[in-house]
């Protein structure tokens, strides 16, 4: 069941980028940035949180996910350290995607050669 | 005069077919691969006996280098151009902008090329996410009671 809600969120997270997309002038660009801005949005408010728990992994692969990671890292720290602590925790569940993206990508950079 | 309003019917009706289908792949490439994150997740946590959250960042990780894997081998921008925010909005998107990117500025050597574009696209998201994370942060810290 955890599958078919996991289909429906991304589908539908996916959907709206697209309708958005073809329907306005926004690029693709435009687009994810506001994505990350409401699920950071969305997890102040711990509103997030239930949809992870309810739909699993298909509400971490899109990219209001990564907004999310940003703000509850940043508030679990903040709770530990006071005020500073927003500072310091931002990173802390994002530096997975981003040290392994920027990995990946410059391991296989120096291996692969651009077609054209 | 009946050509002119047959093609004016014409035109308002094809991209809106064009438009309709882009939503149906984008929806069903993006639930695809929602449920691939989830299989994943499952998949980790049972071969390795790790907690679900640690399992999560396995996946995280797992798509990143496929995403960057097949943009290095050449066909991943095609899946792109045909599915868009199917794949555009999913992590697979960031990973797929900043390996681009690095691939068209490869030539111009490893600093002012593949360093300094490394992050053009994908920069953006994290600019923006981090201002926002920050903002929110604020305001559920200072006037929402805390953590």
């Amino acid at each position: 069941m955890i599958y078919l809600y996991s289909f429906l969120f991304c589908g539908f997270i996916c959907l709206l980028g697209q309708i958005i997309l073809d329907n306005t002038k926004l690029t693709a660009g435009h687009i994810t940035s506001i994505f990350v801005v409401v699920g950071a949005a969305l997890d102040s408010f711990s509103f997030y949180d239930k949809i992870i728990l309810h739909v699993g992994g298909g509400a971490l692969v899109p990219i209001t996910s990564f907004g999310h990671s940003l703000i509850h890292g940043a508030l679990a720290k903040a709770e530990e350290m006071g005020f500073i602590g927003l500072l310091t925790g931002m990173f802390d569940l994002t530096a997975t995607g981003i040290t392994a993206a920027i990995l990946f990508s410059f391991l296989l950079l120096l291996v692969f050669k651009p077609k054209n | 005069m009946e050509k002119q309003n047959y093609k004016k019917i014409v035109d308002r009706h094809k991209p809106t077919e064009d438009r309709l289908m882009n939503a149906i792949v984008a929806f069903f490439i993006g639930g695809l691969i929602g449920a691939i994150g989830q299989l994943l997740i499952e998949f980790y946590s049972s071969w390795l006996q790790i907690p679900t959250q640690e399992a999560s960042s396995f996946m995280i990780v797992t798509l990143i280098f496929v995403s960057c894997l097949f943009t290095a081998l050449g066909f991943f921008d095609k899946w792109v151009t045909f599915a868009k925010c199917g794949l555009i909005i999913p992590i697979t998107g960031f990973a797929h902008s900043m390996m681009s990117s690095g691939m068209e500025y490869k030539h111009e050597g490893p600093i002012f090329g593949v360093g300094a574009n490394l992050f053009k696209l994908a920069g953006s998201v994290i600019l923006y996410g981090i201002v926002a994370a920050w903002f929110f942060g604020m305001i559920r810290y200072f006037f929402l009671g805390g953590v």
